[in-house]
């Protein structure tokens, strides 16, 4: 991979705490990743590893929240989003780039037309008329391939099934021709069949546009089927990340293994899948060493004494672990 | 939206007769002959004997309802035992004065109650939002009477800015400057009815503030005063207009309240009065008119309600 | 009580009250306010009722604390004695509304067609406002302190009947009382040993707003001339007499009504309090200030 220009996004050092009545508890530490332009970053991990306020945080929406940036960067096209003023941060979001949520049901206004909320998006970031920007609009909802999109974009959400609803907020989420899409859990709370179709649409426009994704979910299997590179966080860690295939390949970290594992085969009659033992610590409890440790089979002295650095495995594959797993022979 | 609508009106239809049902048999239950009870204590035993034939009160009691019903639907509450003119002419007399002074007062209400909710809940948390609600619930327990004789006390005692009592109507001498009678009274009805809407609009501002769609309406990079007004407060409405019947019921109570101390010849004193005089036609047509008004009010209400609610127009 | 559930209860209202000195402070006024009442023989220096015509319109002063009204009575001394009226008036429409509307809501929820002509009586009322209602219940009664204390009380229970009837429908279709029934429970024991419990709180939280509306509800039918007799010395008639003299005695007006809107907003800023710690799913149930 060639790196003569600066890439899409660079994440550089970024750190996050939630403030809470004690006082400062670190959320995410010390994450980097850098990200081109019609590539694919899959993060993955269980709920509360701190993929979701990653992405919020690059977006810029934790304002109204209890999480705040306590250190890093975020390089977008070269410059750091977060010394930028509110108004040019504004200016990007919605625009250049933007982002899709986990809840389709309840994250468009239900008491506007879904013809309007596209109108709203395409002009408040491009000077247009109301019946240009709604010709945009049908062309949008086109796009992402909702049938009759002029009948349809006079329906109010509540009309929409849970999949139309996810094609609208991509279709809005295209209005400004965004460079960079973050996809949170964009298929979770669809049925499978729906699952796949969107999926592909967002596979599809990114050939289309050359967008690059940050597509963050729970199920290594999405991840698997969409990015080229995946980075697995846990507790607040990336505690491995490379190309998806290497990663495949050769996991070196036990929790990308555990997570894998516990993935049904569709053609394996088992009779039990195996789980990750225990649970993710809460924040509040305080891990010494590597943070899986408590949940780990290979876990040693060291490991419950020193938070292990980053391991470089070649062709940007790293993890980090005491005692990292061999490729297979 | 018509089809609601009626569906709405046609619903209201039993409750509307039971309610009257409740009215007409207000006099029956004062102890003593419903006829000398209407006829007050100076009728003679021919007067009381007479409106005992006239309105059939020998007739089974449902047979009266019905008559008396009748009667109601054309317009007919009744006499005055104090005035000795018709009821809904004495009560039209007060009309003028009390529904002026509801306008004045909404107008209050939305001017203070609204904005300052607003910025409550825009700035939740910080010392403003603390001294906004914090003086909002103070202000909704104070007794609306002391409130009043308080700002007499202020305004047209001490500083004589603004009279005190008594509305000559706004077709008399002064025309609209007749107004001015109204600004005390109407902020009195107002102070804790708007106290109420503060908190209303407050709380479901912040109620709306934590749904999903806001933070897709910010990750649109929509200005924060847009995101709280076109989202936040556009959706937070819904909640307000539906307490707004409820906004309306207090007002009438506390009406009858303010209209006495400032000494209004509007509707809610002529309650307190006929109470007081045992003019219990007058007393039995007022509560039937306020009734009335006041399901009508809760009609509108609900079709607002379906008006900012797409969601709704569909059951 | 043990001295076990003492410590609970300590424990439950440090946790309620915690980080809000308002609601704190609220708590104690009323405190305050109950002590009065009870001690309020002990604490006035003299008798709410005696009339001293050489003393009449006298300002706050070392004798006086709150200065003496048109008949020369002292206003500390009645204002003492109108924290029992305000106990008494508060305490005894929260008992009527929650035993008659709690009740009617309970068993409205419960038999569905009882219930059904239950709560269209309670919507009939309903469509009566309020301080109306109470009025004309009064003309139909003489003053008196419990006609008061009812009139109030059914003004409220209609609202109470309409919440509690919301509350015990999303209790009914909760597991544990199908559990119940299949274990062979009959109706009241399901009512009052299964669902019951489960809304004391919401309900003292109820009865806390119903208390703070009720001394604003009296106080109005008291200035009207329609609440408590005029010889009762109640905060509401203490400022309904002052009336008149208001530019010459404004005392008459201050402390009476200061206590009034005292007591009223403690008694919200507790009931706000008890409303943030009770289960969220009541929450929006019952409305407040």
């Amino acid at each position: 991979m060639t790196q003569s220009n600066p890439p899409l996004l660079d994440v550089r050092g970024l750190s996050l705490s939630v403030a809470t009545g004690d006082g400062l508890m670190p959320v995410v530490r010390d994450m980097s990743f850098s990200l081109n332009a019609s590539e694919t970053l899959g993060i993955v991990g269980e709920s509360g590893c701190g993929k979701s306020l990653t992405s919020l945080a690059i977006m810029g929406l934790l304002e109204g929240t209890p999480v705040r940036v306590t250190a890093g960067e975020i390089l977008f096209q070269g410059r750091d989003l977060l010394t930028l003023p509110p108004r040019e941060r504004r200016r990007i979001m919605g625009n250049e780039m933007s982002m899709i949520f986990q809840e389709p049901m309840t994250s468009l206004n239900p008491v506007y037309r879904i013809g309007d909320q596209i109108v709203e998006t395409i002009r408040e970031h491009q000077p247009m008329s109301k019946s240009a920007a709604r010709t945009r609009a049908v062309e949008l909802l086109r796009m992402v391939r909702i049938p009759d999109p002029e009948g349809r974009i006079d329906s109010y959400p509540h009309q929409l099934s849970g999949g139309m609803r996810q094609r609208v907020m991509i279709a809005m989420a295209l209005a400004g021709s965004p460079r960079l899409l973050i996809a949170d859990e964009p298929t979770t709370a669809l049925d499978v069949t729906v699952q796949a179709q969107i999926l592909k649409l967002i596979a599809d426009l990114q050939s289309e546009t050359g967008m690059g994704i940050i597509l963050i979910s729970h199920d290594l299997g999405v991840i698997a089927e969409t990015c080229d590179r995946i980075a697995v966080m846990y507790r607040g860690r990336v505690v491995e990340s490379a190309e998806t295939r290497d990663l495949f390949a050769t996991m070196r970290h036990p929790y990308t293994r555990g997570l894998l594992d516990s993935i049904p085969e569709p053609d394996e009659d088992v009779d039990r899948l195996p789980t990750i033992p225990g649970r993710v610590p809460g924040l509040d409890e305080r891990v010494d060493g590597c943070a899986f440790n408590p949940r780990c089979a290979r876990a040693s002295a060291v490991c419950r004494e020193e938070d292990p650095g980053e391991t470089a495995f070649g062709g940007g594959h790293a993890a980090r672990c005491h005692h990292p797993l061999e490729p297979d022979a | 939206m018509l089809g609601y609508a009626t569906r709405r009106l046609l619903a209201l239809i039993p409750t509307l007769l039971a309610a009257s049902l409740l009215v007409f048999l207000f006099v029956h239950l004062i102890p003593g002959d419903p006829a000398a009870v209407l006829l007050g204590d100076t009728a003679t035993p021919e007067e009381v004997e007479a409106l005992t034939r006239e309105m059939g009160l020998n007739a089974p009691l449902y047979l009266q309802y019905l008559y008396w019903l009748g009667n109601v639907l054309q317009g007919d509450l009744g006499t005055s035992i104090f005035f000795g003119a018709p009821v809904l002419s004495v009560i039209a007399d007060g009309a003028e004065t009390s529904i002026l002074l509801a306008v004045m007062t909404m107008v209050w209400i939305v001017i203070l109650g609204v904005p300052i909710g607003v910025v409550s809940a825009t700035r939740h948390g910080t010392w403003v939002d603390q001294v906004a609600s914090g003086g909002a619930m103070l202000f909704a327990s104070v007794p609306t009477f002391w409130l009043g004789l308080y700002l007499i006390l202020i305004f047209s005692v001490s500083l004589g800015w603004l009279p005190s009592s008594g509305y000559p109507s706004i077709s008399d001498d002064g025309g609209l400057a007749n107004l001015r009678y109204l600004l005390l009274p109407s902020f009195t009805l107002a102070a804790p009815n708007a106290a109420l809407i503060i908190r209303l609009v407050r709380a479901s501002m912040l109620d709306v503030q934590r749904e999903d769609h806001v933070r897709t309406a910010r990750a649109k990079g929509l200005a924060p005063w847009k995101v709280a007004t076109k989202h936040v407060f556009r959706n937070a409405l819904i909640a307000v207009a539906a307490a707004f019947g409820f906004t309306f019921a207090a007002l009438v109570s506390e009406a009858v309240v303010t209209e006495t101390v400032f000494s209004l010849p509007g509707i809610g004193r002529l309650v307190v009065q006929s109470i007081l005089r045992r003019d219990y036609p007058v007393i039995q047509g007022v509560i039937l008119i306020i009734v009335v008004l006041y399901m009508v009010i809760n009609l509108l209400v609900d079709l607002a309600y379906a008006w900012l609610d797409p969601r709704v127009s569909l059951k | 009580m043990t001295p076990n559930a003492t410590i609970q209860w300590f424990a439950t209202g440090r946790r309620i009250f915690r980080g809000r000195w308002l609601a704190t402070l609220g708590l104690a006024w009323l405190v305050l306010v109950v002590l009065a009442a009870v001690f309020a023989p002990l604490i006035v220096p003299f008798d709410p009722l005696e009339i001293d015509p050489v003393a009449r319109l006298t300002e706050p002063g070392a004798a006086h604390f709150f200065g003496t009204d048109h008949f020369g009575r002292d206003t500390f001394s009645r204002s003492i004695y109108g924290a029992r009226m305000a106990i008494v008036i508060g305490l005894g429409s929260v008992l009527v509304a929650l035993l008659v509307g709690g009740l009617t809501g309970m068993i409205s929820a419960y038999f569905t067609r009882l219930g059904a002509f239950l709560m269209r009586v309670v919507d009939v009322l309903m469509a009566f406002p309020a301080l109306l209602l109470a009025l004309v219940l009064m003309t139909l009664l003489e003053r008196s302190v419990m006609n008061t204390v009812l009139v109030i009380g059914i003004v409220y229970a209609t609202t109470t009947a309409r919440i509690l009837f919301g509350m015990t429908l999303k209790l009914k279709n909760e597991v544990f009382i199908d559990a119940a029934v299949c274990s062979g429970a009959g109706h009241a024991s399901i009512l009052f040993r299964h669902i019951l419990p489960n809304l004391i709180s919401p309900l003292l939280v109820q009865a806390s707003f119903i208390f703070a509306f009720a001394q604003l509800q009296a106080a109005a039918l008291d200035f009207l001339g329609l609440g408590l007799p005029p010889e009762v010395p109640s905060w509401g008639n203490m400022l309904s007499e002052s009336r008149i003299y208001v530019t010459r005695a404004p005392w008459l007006l201050l402390f009476p009504g200061a206590l009034i809107i005292l007591s009223v907003f403690s008694m919200n800023l507790v009931g706000d309090a008890l409303r943030d710690s009770i289960d969220p799913r009541f929450k929006n149930d019952i409305k407040g200030v």
